[in-house]
């Protein structure tokens, strides 16, 4: 079937232009991509049709078209020869590989030897056949993914209060029509800038404890100490019931919990509140304010309120203050989370999270089970139960009680996950670490074997939006001879382990089908989509159930809990929840805060956004925001160099002054890699329920680092380039820069010579080598 | 009466002190099985909110603290009266009697009733008219339907911060109300005569009759005849059918004395919050720790971290909570941080600016503050605070601290543009990119969306665009005319 039949291919007739997504964030913008000139390329273009960018597009959303001409493309199968350098082979030699060293370590440790990590960036299809092909061909209960990481402590919140979560259980359109909305950590206009389309209208209310482009346009902007968030938040509960804008009627007739939240938030009068979050009495009275005087209200959170060791509690707090207005389960109101990956609803829902199983079913639950069974073809027993949460599966690997091999797919954790030198450290004592990608990520670098997947332009799939809206992504390009798709691997794999193949289709279509039954009857029922109505332009969120043959189809579920919240009683839950610090105060050894997140031209662990080259040059390096008083006490100045410490690692970064940011905190983002990540410095203490890492607030020191920077055109692969003498790529693979399993410690990253130490750059810029380049067949 | 079981924790006290020990023990990890005996016959409450309830904004069942956590019973309405050392025994007014293995006094404070003739009945009650602000009972006496709606007066005794509370939220509900006070203005111990002023303006805008400078000297309570007076030593006399004392409180020792425990102004305890008997801990308003008793709530919590910790884990030492003063009155904030001029220090900023009712005062040694008062500055009052409690430095710039803005550098939020000013954040166009695509034709929204994608995001920047559009093409429209 050519490209232009398909009934995803743009109305206008375009030949050649299919109408997909954006390869990055949970906004997912509608696009038109078209063959480009160059070869293998191809051109985007926003598709003015799609109402949640309605023809908006970011630079990263603009430039994603270099991903598919990257020139470090990785092209082969790469195995780690007994010298320790990764060489080009090809598939069957690298899935036999993997096959024997997993049949080998199974046999020998048991199947929860084996662990997989998966991603919130893969389609629907491919976390369903991840997890399926966890639970079945390796019968193992380790398996998690990088959502974990994301949005983890909202989903755990949101659950407990309106007993589902879905990111917004609204369309992203509805807040287009909002009056006032809280932002609780989270900073569109970086992260997701055409949402900020749908926020124009609104006034906005946005807690940050950095004055970020979404807080610069805020009418009220509340700045609180980093890690201070869920007192914030009880205190706004505190004034909104003893100011008297409790919607009684609302909160007697919907919900449950009432007095034992208030009990809690009682405590938290504004006074009280002011001195341990620093956020003024006379802005907390305004917020409250604001948000009882709207008619339309929505409280919205992001990672600022969820990434840390209380998150879960903390969003359950914003969850309490818009359960107290009466707003969830309205039109025009309600709570939402802005999901931060791709595929980071649809990823949580289908079975590659360590407790669930899909449909967004617990693994735990018997009838889940023995449904899933059923659509398996197996006996419940066999599927195992709940294994460990991402951050515990990765600092368990290679210990004693641990996995000893991983397969990775979708996921850069060496950068993206916290206390990164742990777990760099982890995956380097494994026995085996299998990395599907399309880029050799700094993980992929770490591994045994490497395999090349296919890429967003070059695949069939869906992903689900930060609406729960199912849509699909459509393949434009063939991919290089190559890539294979994940779910070809997993195919593949599965045969070689001694599964049934009939288990594992290749066709996404008929993954899809699979996936639909799995989900039939569970939270996320997806079972009455299917591709031909998603291909006739149908606007379809979950749950959308099959119904009767004869009957008309469901027409999916835009908006929830209109008529109820999905606990047995109809009714959501109040949360009764207490303030505490953080998992680490700052002290005198170590007294800043430091935040970490990200920027606009950058997108989660950077594997991809570094490699293009427009938005490597906007934003090229590690850098941390400082306020100038801070910077001249530690005598740093703008552009210059720093060094800065937590308790579990160091990190370099280049100086930006920001006299807006709080004097006691410092920003990082946490996009690049080596010696620039961030993830170094964070903390590792979890959320007892979520086990999301307190990645928003460690205690740091910042002092001048004694560094010459690179170039402005150097990057972290131009390093090794210059270490090995640019003469190391010569065709057939990697033995010369440097990929050894050891290789990523000894790149001069954590090297005390300065000559050798360099801040780690985003790569791919300019006209220089790229080091993978020649590693093509 | 009933002999119960021996408790391994027996806490004499159901106050927020108590309240706390019993919530940070669980958190610590203690399990032991805890009694509390109350003597109020309501469960704990948050004393810190009673002029809440005063001013009506909370009804009184909302002030309860949550039930504790644990294996713990709470038995209201007991009233301690004697503990027996010697057999580790508390006996109770019923005659019950509770031994334990270890106890904790968390008894508090009572109002403090000055020597004044009339003030007290015969038998030292206090007289009839006479009230207290101490506890949900006298809360609910002053605030009973039937007095608030008659708009009853109400004379309070004392402009301490308590009495200043007190008068914003009687005159909040309507109530006349009158202020006495020995001193020439309001909080005198902890305000300078300007700050004081702009206090008692804030007092008399709010409908209070503020009467300073003079002491009072007898009471006579209202009878059939004649109205109640209080005396003062300039010789007026003011009506005060109902005397609300504010006059300061003492800690609650008659107990600990009685046993024998070493007690000066409050009970004595240690760094482990342990009187002069191991197996007895006192903490908060009735103890005294380094010479210094608490009398606030954030050092009574400080305490009971402390002892917390000791009991779980063998821990000494207490975090000396910082003192902050932060009263509720009508308008603009109020805070005193530390207790201004009581140190020296390196050097003191001074703004007083009556006009608008704002005043600041900060004592600073180092970079670091040792003192303030704050009236009127509320965005400089949240961060004073914040950076007293912790200790962290002040701004280089200190009137930017008072005014609570950021100094602005050029390039953040400033309005002066250059070439290199990034207008479109989303897809990163600068002033120069915008310029350049004019000049090579695009002269329109739309021509320089399609050339340099800005606007194309979240559409923020298409004002700005369009008025570079504008200034170019009249820039351009007089440079072709000239």
């Amino acid at each position: 079937m050519s490209d232009r039949t398909r009934p995803g291919a743009a109305r206008d007739g375009d030949a050649g232009t299919v109408r997909t997504h954006c390869p990055y964030c949970a906004l997912q913008c509608g696009t038109l991509l078209s063959r480009g000139d160059a070869a293998g390329g191809a051109e985007v273009r926003p598709d003015p049709e799609f109402p949640v960018n309605s023809g908006g597009l970011c630079q990263k959303g603009w430039t994603a078209p270099a991903l598919l001409t990257t020139p470090d493309r990785i092209r082969t199968p790469m195995v780690r020869d007994s010298g320790g350098t990764l060489r080009p082979t090809d598939w069957d030699t690298a899935l036999d590989t993997v096959a024997a060293g997993l049949t080998r370590i199974r046999a020998e440790h048991g199947p929860d030897a084996v662990g997989v990590f998966g991603g919130g960036g893969l389609t629907n299809e491919k976390a369903y056949l991840l997890g399926k092909f966890a639970r079945l061909a390796l019968g193992t209960s380790q398996i998690d993914y990088n959502g974990r990481f994301c949005m983890s402590s909202a989903a755990a919140a949101g659950n407990a209060a309106f007993g589902l979560d879905r990111g917004l259980p609204f369309p992203v359109t509805d807040l287009a029509a909002a009056d006032v909305i809280l932002l609780a950590g989270a900073n569109p206009a970086e992260t997701m800038p055409p949402l900020m389309r749908h926020l124009s209208a609104a006034q906005l209310i946005v807690i940050d404890p950095r004055r970020t482009p979404t807080a610069a346009r805020a009418a009220l902007h509340l700045q609180p100490r980093p890690g201070t968030d869920l007192a914030l938040a009880l205190g706004l509960m505190h004034i909104l019931v003893v100011d008297g804008h409790t919607d009684r009627a609302y909160v007697e007739r919907r919900t449950t919990g009432f007095e034992a939240a208030w009990k809690r938030a009682a405590s938290w009068w504004p006074e009280r509140v002011e001195k341990v979050t620093g956020v003024p009495v006379s802005d907390q009275r305004e917020a409250v304010r604001m948000l009882a005087a709207a008619g339309r209200a929505y409280v919205l959170t992001g990672r600022g309120a969820e990434q840390h060791s209380k998150g879960t509690d903390t969003v359950a707090a914003f969850i309490n203050i818009a359960l107290a207005l009466g707003l969830p389960g309205r039109e025009g109101g309600g709570y939402g989370c802005l999901t931060g990956q791709g595929n980071g609803q649809g990823g949580r829902e289908h079975g590659q999270k360590a407790d669930q199983l899909p449909g967004y079913r617990m693994i735990t639950d018997p009838v889940a089970r023995a449904h899933v069974a059923g659509v398996w073809g197996v006996d419940p027993e066999v599927i195992p139960g709940p294994g460990r949460s991402a951050y515990e599966l990765l600092s368990a690997l290679g210990t004693d009680t641990g996995p000893r091999a991983l397969l990775v797919f979708g996921a850069n954790p060496v950068v993206s996950a916290p206390r990164a030198d742990r777990v760099a450290e982890c995956l380097s004592s494994l026995d085996l670490l299998v990395v599907a990608d399309f880029v050799p990520s700094e993980t992929a670098r770490m591994a045994d074997v490497v395999l090349p997947v296919t890429q967003w332009a070059e695949e069939e799939g869906t992903m689900t939006n930060l609406e729960g809206r199912i849509l699909r992504r459509r393949r434009l390009l063939d991919p290089p001879p190559g890539a294979r798709s994940d779910l070809a691997v997993l195919h593949d794999l599965a045969i070689r382990l001694g599964d049934r193949p009939e288990r594992y289709p290749t066709e996404p279509r008929a993954v899809f089908e699979e996936l639909g039954r799995a989900s039939r009857g569970g939270p996320a029922d997806y079972s009455g989509i299917g591709y031909d109505r998603l291909d006739a332009g149908e606007t379809l969120h979950w749950p959308c159930p099959r119904t009767a043959d004869g009957e008309p189809a469901h027409p999916g579920t835009p908006r929830l809990f209109l008529d109820g919240f999905a606990h047995a009683d109809g009714r959501a839950r109040f949360a009764e929840v207490e303030h505490r610090p953080p998992a680490e105060e700052a002290h005198a050894e170590h007294p800043l805060y430091a935040t970490t997140g990200r920027v606009l031209a950058q997108y989660q662990s950077g594997a991809q956004t570094r490699r293009v080259p427009q938005l490597a040059a906007a934003a090229p390096e590690a850098h941390v925001e400082v306020h100038p008083d801070t910077a001249a006490r530690a005598g740093l100045t703008e552009g210059g160099h720093a060094r800065v410490s937590s308790a579990r690692g160091t990190t370099l970064a280049r100086v930006r002054l920001d006299p807006t940011l709080r004097a006691d905190t410092v920003f990082l983002p946490f996009h690049f890699p080596g010696a620039g990540r961030a993830n170094l410095l964070t903390n590792d203490a979890l959320d007892p329920r979520s086990r999301m890492p307190e990645f928003k607030v460690c205690a740091v020191r910042i002092e001048p680092a004694e560094l010459e920077f690179p170039e402005s055109d150097a990057g972290s692969d131009d390093i090794e380039d210059g270490r090995f003498d640019g003469d190391g790529f010569d065709g057939d693979g990697f033995e010369r820069d440097g990929f050894e399993r050891d290789g990523f410690e000894g790149h001069g990253f954590a090297d005390d010579d300065a000559a050798d130490v360099v801040l780690a750059s985003a790569s791919g810029r300019g006209p220089g080598p790229a080091p993978l380049q020649d590693a093509r067949p | 009466m009933t002999t119960h079981p021996t408790a391994p924790l027996l806490v004499i006290g159901n106050g927020p002190a108590a309240h706390q020990i019993l919530d940070r023990l669980r958190h610590f990890g203690c399990e032991d099985p805890v009694t509390v005996l109350g003597a109020e016959d309501t469960p704990a409450y948050h004393r810190a909110l009673l002029t809440s309830a005063l001013d009506g904004s909370l009804p009184v069942e909302a002030m309860e603290l949550p039930p504790p956590p644990g294996d713990t019973t709470i038995r209201t309405g007991v009233c301690a009266v004697r503990i027996d050392r010697l057999r580790r025994r508390v006996h109770t007014a019923d005659g019950d009697v509770f031994p334990y293995a270890r106890l904790i006094l968390a008894t508090g404070a009572t109002p403090l009733l000055p020597d004044l003739p009339g003030l007290r009945t015969p038998d030292g009650s206090p007289a009839a008219g006479v009230a207290v602000l101490r506890t949900l009972a006298d809360c609910a006496r002053l605030t009973d339907p039937a007095v608030v709606a008659a708009r009853t007066p109400v004379t309070i005794l004392g402009a301490g911060s308590l009495g200043v509370e007190a008068a914003f939220a009687l005159a909040l509900k309507n109530r006349p109300v009158t202020l006495v006070h020995p001193r020439p203005w309001p909080m005198d111990h902890l305000l300078d005569a300007a700050a004081g002023a702009l206090v008692r303006d804030r007092l008399t805008a709010a409908g209070v009759e503020l009467v300073a400078g003079s002491p009072a000297t007898a009471y006579t309570p209202a009878t059939a005849d004649a109205p109640g007076t209080l005396t003062l030593a300039d010789g007026s006399a003011v009506p005060a059918d109902t005397l609300l004392l504010c006059t300061g409180v003492l800690p609650e020792t008659g107990l600990a004395r009685t046993a024998g425990l070493a007690v000066r102004t409050g009970i004595l305890v240690d760094d482990c919050m342990r009187t002069d008997d191991p197996l007895i801990h006192a903490l908060g308003d009735c103890a005294e720790h380094r010479g210094s008793r608490g009398g606030s709530l954030a050092s009574g919590w400080a305490q009971a971290e402390a002892l917390a910790r000791h009991l779980a884990s063998g821990a000494r030492g207490v975090a000396p909570a910082r003192r902050v003063l932060r009263p509720r009155i009508a308008g603009p904030g109020l805070v005193v941080l530390g207790i201004p001029g009581a140190a020296p220090c390196d050097e003191t900023i001074t703004l007083n600016d009556p006009a608008n009712g704002r005043y600041a005062r900060l004592e600073l040694t180092g970079e670091h503050i040792t003192a303030a008062v704050l009236l009127g500055f509320d965005r400089a009052i949240a961060t004073t605070t914040e950076l007293y409690v912790h200790d962290a430095p002040v701004p280089r710039d200190r009137l930017s601290l008072l005014l609570g803005r950021a100094p602005r550098l050029a390039k953040a939020g400033s309005a002066e543009v250059t070439a290199e000013t990034v207008i479109c954040l989303c897809n990163n166009v600068t002033h120069h990119d915008l310029t350049q695509a004019w000049h090579a034709g695009a002269h329109g929204l739309a021509e320089l969306a399609d050339a340099t994608r800005a606007t194309t995001g979240c559409g923020g920047c298409a004002r700005q665009v369009e008025s570079i559009c504008t200034a170019l093409a009249s820039t351009s429209a007089a440079a072709s005319g000239s």
